[in-house]
């Protein structure tokens, strides 16, 4: 398993041609406390870089982007139900929904965790 | 996600509590030109909820401190305000209004009178501009002493007056909107203040006029105090939303008169027709003209709760259940004590009866949303 980052911090675990997305400890923290989450139809297909979801703090909103094309398999009903879990366990039980990979090579092309922990702390 | 932090190339200001601010390893954000602490690790909500229950120290140094002084600067002050400045006795506190000439507000405050003079708080963003306007129009009939020495503090929630009187014996004796001078004793040091007993989240607290010498010791004296934490920007607009107090450059600002705003709690009836001081305030015949013949068609502030869980943000339009845009909430989150979607926006008067129901455009999507009274949690003011 193989784990990605965008630059708008979201992070993809690829495994056999499915990946399960999230948001970074880093845009969780930045965030403050996550009170609502908006997630994307299960079944649909998007685009890199559709609005796939929102993700909303006390203070803030941001939408949550599909980071590769792909459709949409399952979302985390846990984290509607509990969007602190985004917070609490952003990288586990705090993930946001599934998806089929469309194009593994717009993957490949995602950063890694060096990568991105470089990109996160010079942001 | 978008990018979440950005950073100004503007150089800020600083309150004499930063140093205590990073120590406490607070969120540092740019705010009213100075760098401020919009959450310690605690997070908002829980920064909230301890101001609700306990004791939240802030830092509002950013927020102007002025002084007007001379025999004739209430009634002089009272010029700029549709507000009864005049009969205020010494020792008393006040909500104001500075207004334009169309009526519109130029910035809300806080004012009190003191001996000697009358003390003055206003907005952080405005201050420059509203020393400005104060010196321009009764700058020849008072002195107008703008106070960037002093720092200000304010302790909020039930518990703050058993944390502060345990420094400044007497506090306690004070009721909401009165405030005098006191000492704090820090056990290292006695420190002089003037505090009132008022603040901005609906809860009792104290609002703490300091020399910025002293700042660090009293926000650390007042931090020692188990009942006490440090509480940010973040949890202020949340606390205040929920007390149903207007933020000024979003729910009032030189657009809004306080006709449309709702306030007219704040226009004392010696400023109203018929009263013994009609008028004479900037936009008074556009404001009594209003008051004396309401319109259905003009715009008003009221409390908005959404009956499903999404939170309503500022600028988000109001529609009615027809889909005609009939306005916009100016402040929205979702409130962390009544835990619920909570707005403050502006509706045709028609439309602001209480239970009326209207529709918030969140992303594309029609939200319910009912118009309520506020505040939207109950105020604990301490009235003796």
């Amino acid at each position: 398993m193989t784990i990605k980052f965008t630059p708008d911090h979201e992070w993809l675990k690829l495994d056999n041609g499915q990946a399960v997305v999230g948001i970074t400890v880093h845009a969780q923290d930045a965030l403050g406390d996550v009170v609502f989450v908006e997630l994307p139809e299960v079944g649909k297909t998007y685009a890199k870089g559709d609005v796939a979801g929102v993700v909303e703090s006390v203070k803030a909103a941001a939408d949550v982007y599909m980071p590769v094309d792909g459709t949409v398999t399952e979302v985390n009903e846990e984290l509607r139900a509990d969007p602190a879990l985004a917070n609490s366990d952003p990288l586990g039980a705090g993930w946001f929904f599934k998806i089929t990979v469309a194009d593994q090579s717009q993957f490949d092309a995602l950063m890694d965790d060096t990568a991105y922990t470089k990109f996160s702390e010079a942001a | 996600m978008e990018s979440l932090l950005s950073d100004s190339a503007t150089p800020l200001l600083t309150t004499p509590l930063n140093a205590l601010h990073i120590e406490l390893g607070a969120r540092m954000v740019p705010f009213a030109g100075y760098s401020m602490p919009v959450q310690y690790p605690a997070g908002l909500m829980a920064e909230h909820h301890h101001t609700r229950n306990a004791a939240g120290l802030f830092d509002v140094s950013h927020m102007g401190q002025l002084r007007l002084v001379g025999a004739d600067a209430a009634a002089a002050f009272e010029s700029l305000m549709p507000v009864d400045v005049i009969d205020l006795p010494v020792g008393k506190q006040r909500y104001g209004l500075l207004l334009n000439e169309e009526g519109g507000i130029l910035d809300d405050l806080m004012f009190i009178r003191r001996e000697a003079d009358i003390f003055v708080v206003v907005n952080g963003a405005c201050k420059a501009a509203d020393i400005a306007h104060i010196q321009a129009r009764i700058g020849s009939r008072c002195e107008v002493i703008p106070m960037p020495e002093m720092a200000l503090l304010a302790l909020q929630g039930p518990q703050a007056v058993t944390a502060l009187s345990r420094l400044a014996p007497g506090v306690e004796k004070l009721v909401f909107m009165t405030g005098g001078h006191f000492t704090v004793h820090t056990g290292a040091q006695d420190i002089a203040v003037f505090l009132t007993r008022s603040g901005y989240t609906g809860e009792d607290g104290f609002e703490i006029s300091v020399h910025s010498r002293d700042a660090d010791a009293l926000a650390r004296a007042l931090l020692a105090q188990p009942e006490v934490k440090p509480i940010g920007l973040g949890a202020r607009n949340s606390l205040r939303l929920e007390a149903g107090l207007c933020l000024y450059g979003n729910d009032i600002d030189t657009t809004t008169n306080p006709v449309e705003a709702n306030l007219l709690w704040a226009m004392q009836k010696v400023r109203r027709a018929g009263g013994a001081r009609e008028g004479g305030f900037p936009g008074a015949a556009k404001i009594l003209a209003a008051l004396a013949h309401p319109d259905a068609n003009a715009r008003k502030r009221v409390g908005l709760v959404a009956l499903e869980r999404v939170p309503v943000r500022d600028h988000t339009p109001l529609q009615d259940l027809n889909g005609q845009t009939i306005g916009e909430v100016t402040s929205g989150l979702l409130g962390p004590t009544v835990d619920k979607p909570i707005a403050i926006g502006y509706v045709p008067a028609s439309m602001a009866a209480l239970g009326t129901r209207v529709n918030a455009i969140v992303r594309g999507k029609p939200v319910l949303m009912e118009i309520t009274s506020m505040p939207f949690t109950p105020n604990r003011y301490y009235r003796g």
